[in-house]
């Protein structure tokens, strides 16, 4: 990990322009894509065919397309949640869990007070959201600022707690009562539902979610607080002995990143299930943490990695349908994405040499 | 190149001969077209200012850099060196100015890792006892089964000798040894490197210390902007005749100071009243300090390193925390305040490593330059920060050294010099009531290190109080208002340089 945080520091793209970004991440996917190819021929399959009949559904139709755009919310929480840390060099394998704990107590907000208005409800759940992810972030870094135990294996470690306490809820005192057979909260009531677009599942989220980033944006690009926090990042003994408070950077960039996952889990509840469920996330904060790595937190990076690993994950189903394979390859195509990032950096720096 | 007519005659062939080496880092030529004979059984030094090419020439013959163009001759016939394997091979061998030891494992442990011609299965005890010969024999006395976490500095530098020596070099490449020695340590490594040249072997010294080279080379080469200037014997060499080679014009080396300081008048700056800390791990502690610094005053810490000046230092920022005792800066208390805000209150810190003690190597030279103060630069309550202003601010306060940096180059490209120069600048430029100066003048050249040591004596003039750590005696006693000799992390002793003399101080730095 810590040779994925010094590749991390060294790209700046603060200082680049966007044309070249753009580029760069679809250079990255044709490569990817090419070597996927090759695996699925050597499976014996048509690889041409796979691929696109991938990207017909996902994008030639309008419920394919939507569908994309509706898995593309919360990995955008979730990779932002991982992208903040790791620009102060922390690194939040915890999405995952803050987004369960957000999730519950966003549902909690929402069941305790079912007939406010939406204007109060649904920000209430909001705030509950990102406290719940807040908290839940809290305690590892904490831990970290006081020099006592790494981020990257306590949030790790505090990802299999997360679900089993929502668990604990869902199966306990928050289940419905009478539907003997689900085991889930009872249904929201409806001004606790974030309002979709287009009769579609696209909701109010990917608005949340893109003003996030836009946020996210800024305030590292443009403000004091970013400087600092790259400072932070950069080399934390020097931001000390220039006097910049890195304990308080830690915990305040951390916090913030789990109550950004947090927000991805009211989001979900909120947008699409209407209904806290046990294990309701295929592993969001997971894909959100590889999506962060990939685009070494540059925020374009992060909203075409976003848009594209959801590609990948909705045609997961069709591949499996028209092509008759696992949804495991869907790892393998995702692994070698990682690779083709990850060998890039270094190879370029050994043409420098 | 013309040779001495003594060397000519009795070693007529070099041991190695660099022809017209040249070596470009993109638009900037590191060495050019430079010529350099290494004979046996000599102590040849490289001579120059910072960037003149010494370290990139020795790291082509190392085979660490590929040159550009010119050739490697070894006892007359040409060789090509591509990685330092190749070197060794040759039996060149180099210590780095970062030496590169295993802490946690023994002396031994570390040689042997450097031995290439060792069996799968050896001998731990015959590692140790030929370790034992070559200490024995050359003055290197060290205990191959100490851990290198417990030797100083110095020792280390001899187990980096005594590595090379065991892996068979005869050409030992020596980069800035004594950067990191105390007088009497440099001595005693003079005294080997005496010893290994009576036993035929060859030593390159890189450095820019003009005593180091009149103390023991037997020939000196003087390199400028990456050019051979000449060589002299160095029984032929003086100070002025070195100085007038090293740069273009005459430089002084004089820095005017005015005046003593006027004490007792003013309340002291800074006021430590019996602080003790506790060290981690190898760091010194420190014990029982009582110190104060008066306005307009510089008071210079002399210590062998690792007895509790860099905690000294650190003690005053904030950043070592006081276990027992107070701190009082400005007459207020400031035993637990924040770095961020001791900085705003008008402390300002130069530490001994630029690169990773107060830079960020990935951000642009302007936005290191801000972040000691961003409060100091935001706009709309911190949604902005001020660029051109910084910029501005950044212009005057080199400005008043004469140097320059283009503001969009990566921290991490600049040289070790000029890290420090562009340090110096911003940690003066605000007007600073107290500064702490570790090791204020290392990696700099004569010029650089005059402007920065007048730079501290016109900030002290000013009304600044300065705490100046430096194992540079010379420099301490050329600086300082009062000299305070730190042992085993106690004062062992309180001077005014007049009335003193290094013999008196060197003896107190080292415990005897």
């Amino acid at each position: 990990m810590t040779t994925l945080t010094q590749i991390h520091s060294k790209i700046t793209w603060i200082n680049k322009k966007p044309v070249q970004e753009v580029l760069r991440y679809l250079a990255i996917f044709l490569v990817a894509f090419i070597l996927f190819g090759i695996i699925l021929w050597l499976a014996g399959k048509n690889p041409i065919e796979a691929i696109y009949d991938t990207l017909v559904y996902t994008l030639g139709t309008p419920g394919g397309f939507s569908e994309v755009i509706v898995k593309m919310i919360p990995l955008l929480f979730t990779a932002i949640a991982v992208a903040l840390p790791s620009r102060v060099g922390l690194i939040n394998v915890g999405a995952e869990g803050q987004l369960y704990i957000g999730a519950l107590t966003a549902a909690s907000a929402a069941l305790a007070l079912p007939d406010l208005p939406a204007w109060a409800l649904l920000p209430l759940m909001a705030g509950a959201g990102l406290l719940g992810g807040a908290l839940w972030a809290f305690i590892p870094v904490w831990l970290r600022a006081r020099g006592l135990v790494n981020e990257t294996i306590s949030t790790l470690l505090m990802n299999y707690i997360a679900p089993a306490i929502v668990s604990f809820f869902v199966y306990g005192p928050l289940r419905a009562t009478g539907v003997a057979s689900a085991p889930q909260t009872p249904d929201f009531s409806l001004s606790a539902r974030l309002p979709a677009f287009f009769g579609t599942r696209i909701h109010l989220g990917l608005i949340i979610g893109l003003l996030i980033l836009g946020i996210y944006w800024y305030v590292m690009k443009y403000t004091r607080w970013g400087l600092e926090m790259r400072a932070v990042g950069g080399n934390p003994q020097s931001a000390r002995r220039n006097g910049i408070p890195i304990s308080l950077y830690l915990i305040l960039a951390m916090c913030i990143g789990g109550a950004i996952a947090g927000l991805a889990g009211m989001s979900e509840i909120s947008g699409i299930h209407a209904r806290l469920r046990p294990n309701f996330s295929p592993g969001f904060g997971y894909t959100g943490f590889l999506i962060n790595w990939l685009a070494f937190g540059d925020p374009l990076g992060i909203l075409l990695m976003s848009f594209i690993i959801a590609i990948i994950t909705s045609g997961g189903d069709i591949l499996q349908l028209s092509q008759g394979l696992p949804y495991a390859v869907l790892n393998i195509l995702l692994a070698i994405t990682l690779y083709v990032v990850l060998a890039k950096p270094s190879f370029f720096e050994r043409k420098k040499a | 190149m013309p040779l001495p007519p003594g060397l000519v005659e009795t070693k007529i062939d070099p041991l190695f001969a660099l022809r017209g080496i040249t070596k470009r880092f993109g638009a900037v030529i590191a060495n050019d077209h430079s010529d350099l004979d290494i004979f046996r059984g000599e102590i040849h030094a490289l001579l120059g200012e910072n960037g003149a090419g010494k370290s990139t020439l020795m790291k082509i013959l190392y085979g660490f850099y590929r040159m550009d163009e010119g050739e490697i001759l070894y006892q007359g016939k040409p060789v090509q060196i591509r990685t330092p394997q190749n070197a060794l091979e040759l039996q060149i061998g180099m210590v780095f100015q970062n030496l590169n030891l295993i802490p946690a494992m023994t002396v031994a442990e570390n040689i042997t890792l450097f031995l290439r011609d060792l069996p799968a299965v050896y001998q731990p005890r015959q590692v140790s006892e030929r370790i034992r010969e070559f200490s024995r024999q050359y003055g290197l006395e060290v205990n191959p089964d100490a851990l290198v976490s417990q030797l100083s500095i110095g020792e280390q530098q001899k187990v980096e000798i005594i590595k090379l020596l065991l892996s068979n070099a005869r050409l030992l490449i020596l980069d800035e040894p004594t950067r990191v020695l105390a007088p009497h340590e440099a001595e005693s490594l003079f005294q080997v490197l005496d010893r290994l040249r009576h036993s035929n072997y060859s030593i390159i010294l890189i450095t820019h210390k003009l005593k180091d080279v009149l103390r023991c080379a037997d020939r000196i080469t003087v390199l400028r902007a990456g050019k051979v200037v000449s060589s002299i014997l160095g029984s032929e060499a003086t100070q002025e005749k070195l100085i007038s080679m090293m740069f273009d014009k005459e430089v002084t080396t004089r820095v005017i100071r005015q005046g003593q300081a006027s004490l007792a008048v003013e309340k002291p700056l800074l006021q430590l009243v019996k602080v003790s800390t506790q060290g981690e791990g190898a760091a010194a502690s420190l014990v029982g300090i009582d110190l104060e610094i008066y306005p307009g005053e510089i008071v210079g810490i002399a210590g062998v390193s690792g007895n509790g000046q860099k905690e000294l230092g650190d003690v005053v920022l904030g950043m070592e925390h006081i276990i027992q005792g107070r701190k009082l800066l400005f007459g207020r208390d400031y035993t637990r305040k924040s770095i961020g805000q001791t900085r705003k209150d008008g402390v300002s810190f130069i530490p001994e490593n630029p690169l990773s003690m107060a830079t960020v190597p990935f951000m642009t030279v302007l936005e290191n330059m801000v972040l000691t103060n961003t409060r100091r630069y935001a706009r709309a309550g911190g949604l902005k920060v001020d660029w051109q202003a910084v910029q501005q601010d950044m212009q005057k306060a080199l400005g008043r050294f004469g140097f320059s940096f283009s503001p969009y180059t990566l921290a991490k490209s600049l040289s070790g010099g000029n890290l420090q120069r562009l340090i110096i600048a911003r940690e003066l430029a605000h007007d600073p009531k107290l500064i702490i100066a570790s090791y204020l003048t290392s990696g700099l050249d004569v010029q650089s290190a005059t402007i920065a040591r007048q730079a501290l004596l016109n900030a002290r003039d000013e009304g600044a109080g300065v705490l100046l750590i430096s194992e540079d005696l010379d420099e301490l006693f050329t600086l300082s208002d009062r000299l305070i000799v730190l042992f085993d992390g106690r004062i062992a002793g309180e001077f005014n340089p007049a009335e003193t003399d290094t013999y008196t101080v060197g003896h107190l730095m080292t415990g005897s």
